[in-house]
């Protein structure tokens, strides 16, 4: 029997459908289609210049935009030669971790919901409300932050974030206690995943899983370690590997680890920002790549130049090439720009984790049941925005 | 042997090239030059792609284990036009690798390597999808985010950004044809009285 599932199904998480070939209960075949998402990114960003082009990431990965636009903006400044201040970078590293500590916390609640706790959807998606308030206070939007800049910020932090930031920090332990209570010992949870949607080291290093997906199956590879950005170097934070031959349960305690991990980051990205300053330097002072402060546009003649030549036809970087990939909340998230010399990319490619995390899925499933399909998706943290693209 | 932010690798980006063009002493290798192509890029012939492949993933000392994008590249009006980007991870030895293999601008083709590396499947899907690239030997190429019964490559430098019509079931071919009673409502003629 043929089953059409999604892509209107609810736990498909989006707009996926999959077509599995059914024996009984048993998935026999299963077949991944998409596109229903599609938007033609990497098309409309041929049209726009760099900084155009990071609202568009926004839309990408949905619940993690400051992952997306850090990603593409980090690829623009490989490109043109060109970082960050240490400040702007510590900020970065700090809204990177809330963003991966609230991607997490949506993936748990929708997981959990798929397989039927209820409880831990309200928990999660309380904390998550924290972290969207958190981008509300510092650029003025709940999902579509847009707030990294090429050369840095688009702005510097508001008074008192840096104290909210820490409240947050302070309290989300015991929060993940929580989320582990309900879930880490319940035997229904453990029946539901364990040993369910395995994934072998091998088989995911084949089909190019990254992220979690492939920390599930036990290989240390973290994008923030290996091939650190963002003075990522600087952090001490432990990379968390799965245990038991890469079933669902290990992606689980993974995405958990992860979470303290990054709340571990996010402390000591604190702490250095109070070090530096609550307010301070927050963008390069190289105008041809980056915009001047408006004081100085306003009593300034060149700095004026300058902001009138960025806004008027953007930036030029050299001829050339440039992939950056960061470690986002769902694997590796890499922008792969080729320049001919004017102020718009000859071609952007975006290497989405989603997309390829997607393709192990009918390595899960195939020979298993069917309601082990809706974990196995759950498991992925597949966003089909990203997928779509 | 190079350090780069606190990490230390001991394979170079330079060794891998030399043990491609030890292994391979009749191939045609180029490497991209330009100040600004910030990832060491090399020119492989597309006929031997799968072969190169193979060497990558299979030679102890590179380990290439995973494939980690490809992509397509349109640089119309130069010849030749088409080029298609593969970029490869060695987790091993924690190396990015860039392959590049130019295609003709008729009919573009290069062997597919979905049998050295399993992922390449969707990534080629992807790139037939946008530049209409044939993947020879591909077990199942179709369009993957666009409709199958979609015209034209939509990544290709002469496929316009906007200005298409919308699709719709009525003007798309292959979909299911409106009720004739639909196609014969015109909009009423409406009179203004003079002044």
């Amino acid at each position: 029997m043929t089953l059409n599932m999604g892509p209107q199904h609810p736990s498909t998480h989006g707009v996926l459908r999959v077509a599995l070939e059914l024996d009984g209960e048993t998935v026999l075949a299963a077949k991944p289609i998409m596109g229903y998402l599609h938007t033609g990114m990497e098309k409309q960003a041929e049209y726009k210049t760099y900084t155009q082009s990071i609202p568009q990431t926004d839309r990408m990965d949905y619940l993690a935009p400051m992952s997306n636009n850090l990603a593409l903006v980090l690829a623009a400044e490989k490109l043109v030669g060109i970082t960050a201040p240490a400040r702007a970078q510590a900020i970065r590293v700090l809204l990177c971790e809330l963003t991966r500590i609230s991607a997490h916390c949506v993936w748990l609640g929708t997981h959990a919901l798929d397989i039927g706790a209820m409880t831990v959807f309200f928990y999660c998606f309380r904390e998550r409300e924290k972290v969207l308030s958190i981008y509300d206070h510092v650029c003025g939007a709940r999902m579509t932050a847009s707030y990294i800049r090429v050369g840095g910020l688009a702005m510097d932090l508001p008074d008192g974030f840096l104290d909210r930031c820490q409240t947050f920090v302070d309290e989300m332990p015991a929060h993940i206690d929580e989320y582990e209570k309900l879930l880490t010992k319940n035997p229904i949870w453990l029946a539901r995943t364990q040993g369910v949607a395995p994934l072998t080291a091998k088989q995911a290093i084949g089909l190019g899983a990254t992220g979690p997906t492939l920390r599930g199956s036990g290989v240390d590879w973290d994008l923030r370690k290996k091939q650190p950005y963002c003075d990522y170097e600087t952090y001490d934070f432990d990379v968390q590997l799965g245990r038991s031959g890469g079933d669902a349960f290990d992606r689980y305690q993974v995405r958990i680890g992860e979470m303290r991990q990054s709340v571990r980051i996010a402390r000591q990205a604190v702490q250095r920002l109070r070090e530096m300053g609550e307010h301070g330097e927050y963008r390069l002072r190289d105008f041809k790549y980056v915009l001047p402060p408006k004081d100085e546009v306003r009593t300034s003649m060149e700095a004026l130049i300058h902001h009138f030549k960025i806004v008027a036809h953007g930036f030029f970087p050299p001829v050339g090439e440039a992939y950056q990939a960061i470690e986002a909340p769902k694997g590796e998230l890499g922008f792969w720009f080729v320049s001919d010399g004017t102020p718009r990319p000859w071609r952007m490619k975006v290497r989405s984790p989603s997309f390829i995390n997607l393709q192990s899925l009918p390595t899960m499933v195939e020979g298993r049941l069917v309601a082990d399909v809706i974990t196995a998706i759950g498991s992925l943290d597949i966003v089909l925005g990203e997928i779509d693209r | 042997m190079t350090v780069t932010n606190g990490v230390t690798n001991t394979l170079t980006t330079e060794r891998v090239e030399e043990r491609l063009r030890e292994r391979f002493p009749d191939a045609a290798f180029r490497r991209q030059e330009g100040e600004a192509v910030r990832d060491h890029t090399l020119f492989v012939p597309a006929a031997r792609i799968v072969e190169i492949a193979t060497f990558l993933r299979d030679d102890p000392e590179l380990d290439f284990a995973m494939l980690s994008w490809i992509s397509g590249l349109d640089l119309l009006p130069a010849t030749p036009r088409f080029t298609v980007v593969y970029s490869v991870l060695s987790l091993t030895n924690n190396l990015r690798f860039t392959l590049k293999a130019e295609l003709a601008d008729e009919n573009p083709a290069i062997p597919t390597v979905a049998g050295v590396w399993p992922t390449a499947n969707w990534h080629e899907r992807e790139t037939y999808d946008f530049f209409g690239i044939t993947f020879t030997g591909h077990p199942d190429l179709t369009r993957i985010l666009l409709p199958d019964n979609w015209n034209g490559w939509p990544l290709r430098k002469d496929s316009p950004l906007g200005y298409q019509e919308v699709a719709f079931t009525h003007n798309t071919p292959g979909r299911r044809k409106p009720t004739p009673s639909l196609t014969k409502l015109k909009p009423k003629k409406v009179r203004y009285r003079a002044q």
